[in-house]
């Protein structure tokens, strides 16, 4: 049963490491657009740090939505996923394989590059390592949640659109408590409340997500 | 004598329908198959041959009807689709991985067979080139290593769609020989094809979707 999980987990990050130009374009344009705003908004440092938090959280949550598009279409295209639901492992399991992979290789990277991009925008460095602590416990969620939408949308050729209507609302309640948790942390307060709603999300995300983004996957095969 | 499968059942399909845009592919369908046997779907363009083993396969809902395998019905039946090796219109292999890794992945995932990776390219003409991505593979190439998928695994039902598409002469005549020793083992067998296939010797059941 695991050997399928890891063989899928490895398969998805050798794949990824051979098309690493796609891969690599979520990442590019994160950091494009978050060095766009010091530009637009100018030498403002007070400014600038105030809205740091929301720039960073807003562009990771775009970064992200964009960079799952690629998850199921190429096994849903060249057949691979009709293969994965004749497997003795599960679908919702294998699909968890292809996720954890997917946040390796879009959502790692992403925070890597944060603290570059949080010095940019003025960041003191408390808030430097929440904003990080906020985006190892909120990308993942953001992952899983975005899988169940790419799953219901693989199948349809505009399904674009429809993706991000169909998510971003869902997105909604992890920018919220992100944010809330940096301003705090910012106002000297603590952020355990929010730290822990965030954990509680994706907990939720794991267990649940799967069974759902299977079940949609078999939809679109449909 | 070759070894038998070790896991084999009769299936039967009752009363099945399938509707596409309103339109009734097929109706009231009744089929049996028992091991050692093949079906051979005919029927024109769009007369439902593809769906049917979409649906056999479970990706597809019957819109009527039961399968039963084992006299159980599938859908609370896993074993029924852990034991099918597909090849559909698409080929189900990753371009991104070698010809070898394609290969290694297939069997790494359900139970395997004995037939060694090596032999296995060897006999499908693709030894040369196991180093070599999927995606610098010919068509026929490509659908050779979509048909080797077969060979790695131990299922004892094959749903083949077509699968002699762009194959050359002797390529198909060694995977004539590949089903015939399938089906002497016991295993089943269902296709389609529009190409004449040499089943001589083996029980064949033929079902036209058109009438």
């Amino acid at each position: 049963m695991f050997t399928a999980w890891t063989q899928i987990f490895k398969r998805d990050l050798l794949i990824a490491f051979r098309r690493r130009s796609e891969i690599i374009h979520p990442i590019i344009f994160f950091v494009m657009v978050i060095s766009l705003f010091p530009l637009a908004i100018g030498d403002d440092k007070v400014l600038l740090q105030k809205i740091a938090p929301a720039i960073i959280w807003v562009t990771a949550l775009l970064a992200t939505m964009l960079s799952l598009d690629t998850l199921f279409r190429s096994d849903f295209e060249d057949g691979s996923l009709e293969q994965m639901t004749l497997l003795k492992t599960p679908l919702s399991m294998l699909v968890t394989a292809k996720i954890m992979a997917h946040w390796v290789i879009t959502g790692l990277p992403l925070i890597l590059i944060t603290p570059l991009l949080a010095v940019l925008l003025y960041m003191p460095s408390e808030s430097i390592s929440m904003l990080l602590l906020t985006l190892l416990l909120g990308t993942p969620t953001l992952s899983l949640i975005g899988a169940v939408g790419i799953a219901l949308t693989v199948g349809l050729r505009q399904g674009g659109v429809i993706l991000s209507l169909l998510i971003l609302p869902l997105y909604i309640p992890v920018l919220i408590f992100a944010t809330l948790a940096l301003q705090n942390v910012e106002q000297g307060f603590s952020a355990e409340a929010q730290l822990a709603m965030m954990l509680a999300i994706l907990v939720l995300a794991i267990t649940l997500s799967p069974f759902a983004i299977a079940a949609a996957l078999k939809v679109s095969l449909n | 004598m070759e070894k038998q499968y070790s896991f084999t059942a009769n299936l039967n399909v009752k009363n099945l329908a399938c509707w596409r845009n309103d339109q009734v592919l097929f109706n009231n369908l009744n089929l049996s198959l028992s091991p050692a046997n093949v079906l051979f779907l005919q029927g024109e363009n769009g007369s439902g041959k593809t769906s049917l083993l979409r649906i056999l396969c479970g990706f597809r809902l019957a819109d009527e009807g039961d399968i039963f395998w084992d006299n159980k019905s599938v859908l609370s039946n896993y074993e029924y689709f852990q034991n099918i090796s597909y090849v559909g219109h698409k080929n189900g292999i990753k371009d991104e991985l070698t010809v070898e890794e394609n290969l290694n992945l297939m069997r790494s995932m359900a139970t395997a067979s004995d037939i060694k990776t090596e032999n296995v390219l060897k006999q499908i003409g693709l030894f040369k080139r196991a180093d070599v991505l999927a995606r610098q593979l010919s068509a026929g190439q490509k659908r050779k290593l979509a048909l080797a998928r077969l060979m790695m695994t131990e299922n004892s039902f094959w749903v083949l769609d077509e699968p002699f598409t762009s194959l050359d002469t002797a390529t198909v005549e060694f995977f004539e020989l590949l089903i015939k020793k399938h089906v002497t083992r016991g295993g089943m067998l269902i296709l389609t094809s529009h190409h004449e296939i040499n089943l001589s010797g083996l029980s064949v059941n033929h079902l036209n979707l058109s009438s």
